[in-house]
């Protein structure tokens, strides 16, 4: 016990005579710590804003969607999930609410918008009065259409406020008309502002009414609409998601062995997946930077073997003077240690400004979040090092023979 | 332990080192006896064993063949540990070179070997205190090797020997680095500290050096040539 203190009193003392040596040494570690904290930081701080985005969704929430299999898709074929599916969920799934089909009716990708000679491209999507509440939408102005919009299709909308900023479109916008692909539309209600994801505007949509947009799209057309619900009781989730599966697959007349033309997810495993997603680029990305903390140890490990020879006199007397294997041995070890944790704690510091800062710099990117486990893990991980790459120099340091270590010069 | 018990017995003590395929017997049979209090020198030219003599003696190193009783203790079969314990109890070391701790302090250099006996810091530093003020440096405390003289550095690695109360006190050519008059100020100094009790034992090849103690003793080709009370003390001996 007493010695330990001895020696990091003579562990700092000799790191303090060396102090640029020492900085030096622990360079290796002060690189592979700031870059391993620098990254999980982003990746981490990437990981909380999604996960934040999921969790608005709902747990009870489901959504189907069509799916085509790869092998498939190569032969050029394209499942889809038409209007008689949306009636069979409807018709033959009870203890669900809030069903909510939503499809482009002007395709998947975007339509024209116009106002007053200013004209933008985004996304157009026709939905039920459900969406309101299985998405969660707030009205900052105006209202959400109401089921009787939908049954009367009355030609309003509801949009989004990067739409109002890409037409130039100041003023109070309730009551004025867009043309969206040579239609004209109300605009009733304008949504609370979401933010971006990875630089992409989440305000940037315009909602029409269900059946107005299947008037648009008319009858001949392969709609391919998703469908998203809530379960009443959330322990019937993985019940409702069997019961749905089985009926698609009835419906579909898919035969056993054929695999599903659509997914049933919860956004609980969308958030799954996209969480083991996380986890494997923290992993790798972390995995690739730890290197360099290894390659740090290998410094350590040098420069206290030449310490060791240097001092090997003073080791020498030490021993005359009485100095066990063992006070020897953790001297050197401890000054190993600390050489490497002093490191861990200047890139932790490092590491943790320079996650800040990139995120800052890259538009669009989420804030960095530093996780606990990091700054343990940065910790733990350089006094490993330091200890693993330090045993072999103590070890040498412990065993010199007093006699030959008095006699070097 | 009766007063009578020597402190140092050697009984047939010898070393030999393989060289190159070699056996060379650096000591050969070496009977002898220290008594407390005793000042003794051991002389020889370079290649005498007088410098295996003090490894064995300051228990740096094990005889091949013999018996070594150090204080009752048999020193001679002890394991590596069980040496450094004894190094740091019993023998308090003064080398030719000083081998101070160059990145310490007078005083850090003093307490040292108390380190390894588990003294507390405060009992420490008050015990190497009263050791600098033995050897006349006092105010010398905070003092780097560097910035010290010669004889300067061999008082505060006589107090470094003291510090821990050794039994013996054992010198390598104590006076090997220092010009004649320091030198004749540390002997003084070992003069005095024997008068005061302590057993001191020099190795040395000058005669002069030898001629402070109360005994010399020769080695030659690893044997002891001669085992004489100095002419010089043996009123003194005859007193004690």
């Amino acid at each position: 016990m007493f010695s330990i203190i001895e020696s990091f009193r003579s562990a700092l003392q000799s790191i303090r005579a060396h102090s640029f040596r020492s900085f030096l040494t622990s360079l290796g570690i002060i690189i592979g710590v700031a870059s391993v904290i620098a990254v999980v930081s982003m990746v981490q701080g990437l990981s909380a804003s999604i996960s934040t985005q999921f969790k608005g969704m709902g747990a009870n929430s489901l959504s189907v969607n069509a799916y085509t299999p790869f092998e498939e898709a190569l032969q050029g074929k394209e499942n889809v999930l038409g209007l008689k599916d949306y009636e069979t969920i409807v018709t033959h799934i009870d203890d669900i609410s809030h069903v909510s089909p939503q499809f482009g009716p002007f395709g998947p990708f975007g339509a024209n918008v116009r106002h007053a000679g200013q004209s933008s491209v985004t996304r157009v999507r026709a939905v039920t009065a459900a969406f309101e509440h299985a998405n969660q939408v707030v009205p900052a102005q105006g209202r959400f259409f109401s089921a009787g919009d939908d049954a009367s299709r009355r030609r309003v909308c509801f949009v989004g406020s990067k739409v109002l900023e890409n037409l130039k479109l100041t003023g109070n916008p309730l009551g004025q008309f867009i043309e969206v692909n040579s239609e004209w539309f109300k605009i009733i209600g304008v949504g609370e502002e979401r933010g971006e994801t990875l630089g992409i505007s989440r305000d940037d949509y315009v909602l029409i009414p269900f059946s107005v947009g299947r008037a648009i799209a008319g009858t001949d057309t392969k709609l391919n609409i998703s469908i998203s619900f809530t379960v009443n009781d959330l322990e019937q989730l993985e019940a409702v998601q069997g019961r749905l599966t089985t009926l698609l697959r009835r419906t579909h007349q898919l035969k056993p062995g054929q695999p599903n033309d659509f997914k049933v997810e919860t956004s609980q495993e969308m958030m799954e997946t996209f969480d083991s997603i996380i986890a494997m680029m923290t992993l790798v990305l972390g995995g690739i930077v730890s290197v360099s903390l290894l390659v740090g140890g290998i410094g350590i490990m040098n420069i206290m073997l030449v310490s060791v020879t240097e001092r090997t006199r003073e080791i020498g007397i030490c021993k005359a003077l009485g100095a066990q294997r063992h006070h020897i041995l953790l001297q050197f070890l401890i000054e190993a240690t600390m050489l490497s944790l002093l490191g861990g704690l200047i890139g932790l510091v490092l590491g943790y400004g320079l996650g800040f800062g990139a995120s800052k710099m890259i538009p669009g990117f989420p804030e960095a979040v530093v996780p606990w486990w990091a700054v343990v893990m940065a910790f733990g991980f350089s006094s490993m090092v330091g200890i693993l790459f330090g045993i072999m120099p103590a070890a040498k340091a412990a065993n010199l023979n007093p006699i030959d270590a008095l006699r070097y010069e | 332990m009766s007063q009578a018990e020597p402190l140092i017995r050697l009984e047939g003590i010898a070393k030999h080192y393989q060289m190159g395929g070699e056996m060379i017997a650096a000591l050969n049979g070496i009977d002898l006896q220290v008594m407390r209090n005793d000042y003794i020198a051991f002389i020889g030219s370079s290649g005498s064993g007088k410098s295996t003599m003090m490894n064995i003696v300051g228990c740096l190193d094990t005889p091949t063949h013999g018996k070594y009783y150090l204080n009752g203790h048999d020193v001679a079969g002890m394991s590596e540990s069980d040496l450094a314990r004894t190094r740091n109890e019993e023998i308090g070391f003064i080398f030719q070179s000083f081998n101070l701790l160059t990145r310490a302090t007078a005083l850090q250099n003093v307490m040292q070997p108390l380190i390894y006996r588990g003294v507390r810091p405060a009992e420490r530093a008050r015990r190497a205190k009263e050791a600098l003020a033995r050897v006349g440096l006092e105010n010398r405390q905070g003092h780097l090797p560097n910035q010290l003289s010669g004889g300067q550095r061999q008082r505060v690695a006589i107090a470094r020997a003291l510090c821990s109360e050794p039994s013996i006190l054992l010198a390598d050519e104590p006076t090997g680095n220092l010009d004649s008059t320091t030198a004749a100020d540390i002997m003084a100094l070992f003069d005095t500290l024997h008068s005061e009790g302590q057993t001191v034992i020099v190795v040395t090849h000058e005669p002069d050096i030898a001629a402070h103690c109360r005994r010399s003793v020769r080695l030659h080709d690893g044997r002891v040539q001669s085992d004489v009370i100095n002419p010089a003390r043996l009123r003194e001996v005859a007193s004690v």
